[in-house]
């Protein structure tokens, strides 16, 4: 196996935003997530129609890669590999009420959770590797084994990988990148640490 | 590249319980597409491939409760079961366990008289994998179309990392109201039973069904060819989150890059089994990717015809009809085709034939743009 590496993350988490372990952004714990995905979107002062046709899930992950990437991927092969636990349930939710009344086409898009995958392949013209994984809770393990064997089998040289999940507007992020050099070591205790730091 | 073997296979559809049953139906030209005039979306009726619940609990009974346990799990359990009884492999403490699924148990928004976080695919997938007493946590790939397909690949790439000895790659999914009623938001369902290529297409069916198939690196059991799953590539159109590239772009790459990091060419290829739902922009995209691929030669068919599209399920059933057609040296007829009414070539099987067939190229699209290539091959064993 090849030895790779972590090089920036991000988490968006009770309503703070921190990149590489610095504090970003800070709202009132109690705001609400429409509102907080707002800021996040004034606060970078990015300049996306799509943002907003876009579900909370897919919002989560693009808003999430950009402050990851400053808005540029570079390697047009970068693999996209996500996860979550709740797969895309809150917009399922959202489109089994318009059930009721109009089912809506708009709505039903999004009840994929590789959704987001495209997104941001859209944003960044991505033809590259995806994968949606569902895991009951963060499985670092699995990351590492299925990362590492994509880039030992030669499939990329550069991945974006990202835990987005969400439910009840309940939400988690922390996107991570990978490449063959610098920053710190891939391995499950390193992404584990960064994923939950002892300090929060 | 070290390839993996896929061995024992099960799959549980309107066409029959078990892959056996399902070949048989497939020889005799059936299709699991029928009327049905049971839902208040299609005030017409409409045509789908559905499984009666009596008839999965009546084939469960001897396996435990059918009350404690959902359509679709009930569904990927008899699929499951079959595989394991006949792998000596199988050790409920080394063997891994991936499930492709789309949407899982959805049904349960509607009504549901189990617990609330049955709606969950990794607690549908837990469910399963206590079923058989399984002591690694598995795993759920949930990428749309190409789902089915890339949990093979996902099995793989853990053999390969050393997680598992040995995997069983599951699939299932239901022709849910929930998706029923989405997919004809979009318009995209057929009146008739669907017409992958054809001139007269309207649109998909939708179908239900389940599938396993066992996994191991190393070729066991008894004698005779084994089919090797040898690499697969994935490839995002990067166009559009609901439509299919005009250009076949995502598909094409994946088709390119496979070839090239394999040492082959379209001419090594023997039969070619798309994704081909019968939507005009899906079955229009993989005629101008096939043929921007080289593979207009090539024997190609769509098995969406049989089964309708049984989404998360069905890249991994038509990965197990190419298997054996592989090892059978059959080529099945594309169900359904009439004349071709894509504006680019292709050989499409008319009618089932005997060929021999060495190496098959799978391909399959989704939502969100997602694109994936897949390459079996026949070992022969004397």
């Amino acid at each position: 196996m090849k030895q790779l590496f972590i090089r920036n993350s991000v988490l968006i988490r009770n309503s703070k935003v921190l990149k590489n372990g610095q504090l970003l952004m800070q709202e009132p714990e109690d705001l609400q997530l429409s509102k907080f995905l707002k800021n996040i979107y004034k606060e970078r002062k990015l300049k996306y129609p799509k943002f907003f046709k876009m579900d909370r899930l897919s919002k989560l992950g693009y808003l999430g890669a950009e402050i990851l990437t400053n808005g540029q991927i570079e390697d047009e092969n970068t693999a996209l590999f996500f996860a979550n636990s709740a797969s895309s349930l809150q917009t399922d939710e959202a489109y089994a009420e318009s059930m009721e009344e109009f089912p809506s086409p708009s709505l039903f898009v999004y009840t994929l959770p590789n959704i987001l995958l495209g997104e941001i392949s859209i944003r960044h013209r991505l033809n590259s590797e995806n994968i949606f994984f569902v895991f009951q809770d963060f499985d670092a393990g699995l990351f590492v084994d299925y990362v590492s064997t994509l880039f030992s089998q030669g499939k990329t040289e550069n991945a974006l990988c990202g835990w987005v999940n969400l439910h009840n507007n309940d939400y988690d992020v922390f996107l991570w990148e990978i490449a063959l050099s610098g920053g710190i070591d891939f391995n499950e205790e390193e992404l584990k640490k960064l994923y939950l730091p002892t300090h929060e | 590249m070290s390839g993996t073997y896929l061995l024992n296979d099960a799959i549980i559809s309107p066409l029959g319980f078990g892959t056996g049953a399902n070949l048989q139906a497939i020889r005799n030209s059936e299709s699991a597409l029928k009327f049905h005039n049971n839902s208040r979306f299609f005030k017409e009726g409409y045509y789908a491939g559905l499984i009666e619940e009596d008839l999965i609990d009546s084939g469960f009974q001897r396996l435990g409760d059918a009350f404690l346990y959902t359509k679709l799990e009930k569904m990927i359990i008899l699929a499951v079961d079959r595989v394991i009884k006949g792998s000596d492999a199988f050790d409920p403490q080394t063997t891994g366990l991936v499930i492709s699924t789309t949407k899982g148990n959805i049904d349960l928004l509607a009504r549901n008289k189990f617990t609330p976080d049955r709606l969950y695919l990794w607690k549908m997938a837990q469910v399963i994998a206590d079923f058989f007493n399984l002591e690694k946590r598995p795993v759920v790939v949930s990428n749309a179309c190409i789902s089915g397909a890339l949990a093979i690949r996902t099995a793989s790439y853990l053999i390969a990392a050393g997680r598992y000895k040995n995997v069983i790659v599951a699939a299932g999914d239901l022709a849910s109201e929930f998706v029923l009623s989405g997919f004809n938001s979009f318009q995209a369902i057929s009146d008739e039973p669907c017409r992958p290529f054809s001139k007269d297409r309207k649109g998909v069916s939708l179908g239900e069904a389940a599938a396993a198939v066992f996994l191991d690196s190393e070729n066991i059991g008894e004698g005779g060819d084994k089919i090797q799953y040898l690499d697969a590539v994935t490839a995002n159109d990067a166009n559009h989150i609901s439509g299919p590239s005009r250009t076949g772009e995502g598909l094409f790459q994946s088709i390119s890059r496979l070839m090239k990091a394999n040492n082959v060419e379209a001419g090594n290829m023997d039969f070619l089994s798309a994704h081909g739902t019968a939507t005009n922009y899906n079955d229009e995209m993989e005629a101008i990717a096939f043929n921007r691929g080289g593979l207009s030669q090539v024997p190609v068919n769509s098995f969406k015809g049989y089964y309708g599209h049984t989404l998360g399920s069905s890249a991994l059933i038509e990965t197990i009809l190419t298997k054996h057609s592989l090892l059978d040296n059959e080529l099945f007829a594309s169900h359904n085709f009439t004349e071709s009414g894509v504006s680019r070539d292709l050989n499409i099987i008319r009618s089932h034939t005997r060929k021999e067939l060495n190496m098959a190229l799978k391909t399959a699209s989704g939502f969100g743009g997602c694109n994936l290539a897949m390459l079996l091959k026949k070992e022969r064993r004397s």
